[in-house]
């Protein structure tokens, strides 16, 4: 693999700290990789197949130049250092033109063109399990080093997932689909492997585990942010995104709303419940005081239990979607000194809120 | 005598009764609560729990003047397992900016617990109101050190038995329903314990409906009339 970094040194502090931050990356996929540096492409590439020694020094076969090889060692030449000392027209007669081209490459004497890389566009990939896992824990460090490989496809291609899937693999060609959705588009395999384990610790093994996959094809382009120091709104409202998402994925997506008016003159249509932080406010004003807590469900009541204290306000609307309610809401006391809205429809009584 | 309080002055004695005018706090909204309360309001990067779960006594309208100035600065405000369904037009009308409130329906304690410790956490959430039957205090002590790496105004609602417990809450109150009014006892805070209850002065319903509540014997009348099958009018 070869790596154009001149422009990039800046940004990462140096060489030396570039080069430190490739063996970080490439020991938390595992990977062994001998890196070397050049001035250019394909002195690199020699270098790094011949262990990183000095140009002067590399065997003859980093060339790859396999029918030229025999000769050269025929005649006791064994690394470039000596290939290049000898005369280039003698060379070129008895190896080709492509050894001579080849070379000038690696001197940067003649320009090399190569085609950038381009990541794929969707992930996946399998990692066999040493041993068979029962536990989330240990699963989860398996799947981390998929979300690292992931989180470098992500950066190369400047976006971040809004879902991924982790497949479980069982003896007896068994397995379970685990889908993660994300509020927001993300790349980071922290972020990711939070998600994860919030799954993971809501499902229960059943059978061990031999072998896990990660696919993911639902890209979008993330634009890079840099994370406010003074608790700015966009931080904020990042940090709320990414909370939601957590209480989602271990408590169900319904679990976190919020509220919103509706304009319906009945109690229970007057409001909706929302994606949190996603409403245009309505405005509609009640005629009568509303109370601060609706019961789920209206509670019967008996008429002994309470004093009216006013009313009535009367609803009576409805007729035309099939749920019609025709009511007289009163305000009530209650032995205990609490406030509650009661209502009547056809001579019984209700408790439908709380003045709390 | 200026020996002893250029020694007050410079080394940070603590004295019994003396106010913390330094704790950070937001305004409960309420002046008769913000003259008691160290700091001027409720303390924020700590736990306030209010005690008594009877609902329907005033409890939520102790918030409101918090919660409405929260949101409409763009905070947001969450609920953990409120017991009923928090009622927007009610909210809307209070002055809440609904955009900012969320609600998380946790069902069991640890479930409830989990989630008001990752909404402190999140750094997103100025406010949290959470409602717990039964806690203890090695959790309540987790929730303490996550409020106060989060800045935020938190306010448990636990049962009034709770009191007996100790608790690493740094402000507690109980409330008491009081002849249709709102009786707030302090029952600890930093500073010198508090004695007398506070009467808060809570908006009525029955006023905002724009009409004089029954008198008394008006009251019986009604449920006489009731009893007719009468319509009941004011």
């Amino acid at each position: 693999m070869l790596l154009e970094v001149e422009g990039s040194l800046r940004l990462f502090g140096g060489l030396e700290r570039l080069i430190e931050h490739l063996r970080e990356g490439l020991d938390a996929m595992e990977l062994t990789a001998q890196l070397a540096v050049a001035p250019v492409a394909r002195a690199a590439l020699w270098r790094a197949r011949g262990d990183g020694q000095a140009v002067e020094d590399l065997p003859i076969d980093v060339t790859g130049n396999a029918e030229s090889f025999e000769f050269l060692k025929s005649i006791g030449i064994s690394t470039l250092g000596e290939l290049l000392k000898l005369p280039r027209d003698g060379l070129g007669r008895r190896c080709g033109r492509a050894l001579l081209d080849d070379l000038d490459r690696a001197l940067g004497t003649a320009p090399e063109a190569r085609e950038f890389f381009t990541p794929p566009p969707r992930f996946a990939a399998m990692l066999e399990l040493p041993a068979e896992v029962i536990h989330a824990e240990d699963l989860l460090f398996a799947a981390r080093r998929l979300l690292v490989q992931l989180e470098g496809l992500l950066a190369a291609r400047h976006a971040g997932v809004r879902a991924f899937t982790v497949f479980l693999f069982h003896p007896k060609g068994k397995s379970t689909a685990i889908e993660i959705g994300l509020a927001s588009p993300a790349r980071e395999a922290a972020r990711l492997g939070q998600l994860l384990r919030e799954k993971l610790a809501a499902l229960s093994l059943a059978c061990p585990v031999e072998a896990i996959r990660l696919e993911a094809d639902d890209f979008s382009l993330l634009q890079a942010r840099t994370a406010g120091m003074f608790g700015d709104a966009l931080a904020e409202d990042e940090g709320w995104a990414r909370l939601a998402e957590r209480l989602q994925a271990r408590l169900g997506h319904d679990a976190v709303y919020g509220v919103a008016t509706y304009p319906d003159h009945r109690p229970e249509y007057s409001w909706r419940r929302v994606e949190a932080g996603e409403w245009e406010p309505r405005e509609f004003r009640h005629p009568g005081p509303r109370p601060l807590w609706l019961l789920e469900a209206p509670r019967p009541m008996c008429e002994d239990d309470f004093l009216l204290l006013a009313g009535p306000e009367r609803i009576e609307c409805g007729w035309w979607d099939g749920d019609e309610a025709r009511r007289d809401y009163f305000i009530a006391r209650f032995s205990d000194s609490s406030l509650g809205w009661v209502y009547r429809e056809a001579g019984e009584w209700f408790l439908h809120g709380l003045f709390a | 005598m200026a020996a002893l309080e250029d020694i007050l002055q410079r080394h940070p004695v603590w004295r019994g009764g003396a106010s913390f005018p330094s704790a950070p706090a937001v305004p409960s909204g309420f002046s008769v609560l913000d003259g008691e309360l160290p700091g001027g309001g409720w303390p924020t990067g700590a736990l306030t729990e209010i005690l008594g779960l009877q609902q329907g006594i005033g409890e939520l309208q102790l918030l409101l003047p918090v919660l409405a100035a929260l949101t409409t600065a763009g905070k947001r405000v969450v609920w953990i397992a409120p017991p009923h369904l928090p009622y927007a037009p009610a909210l809307a009308a209070a002055g809440v900016d609904l955009i900012r409130l969320a609600v998380v329906r946790a069902p069991g304690r640890r479930d409830s617990l989990w989630a008001a410790e990752q909404a402190l956490r999140s750094g997103a959430c100025h406010a949290l109101l959470a409602w717990f039957c039964n806690a203890r205090y090695a959790e309540l002590r987790r929730l303490a050190l996550a409020a106060e790496a989060s800045r935020a105004f938190v306010a448990l609602f636990r049962p009034r038995e709770a009191a007996q417990e100790s608790s690493p809450a740094c402000l507690r109150i109980a409330l008491e329903p009081v002849e249709g009014e709102l009786a707030v006892r302090i029952l600890k805070r930093h500073g010198a314990p508090a004695a007398a209850p506070l009467i808060l002065p809570l908006k009525n319903p029955i006023h905002a409906l724009g009409r004089s509540p029954f008198s008394l014997p008006a009251l019986r009348d009604a449920r006489a009339r009731r009893s007719l099958g009468l319509p009941v009018h004011a």
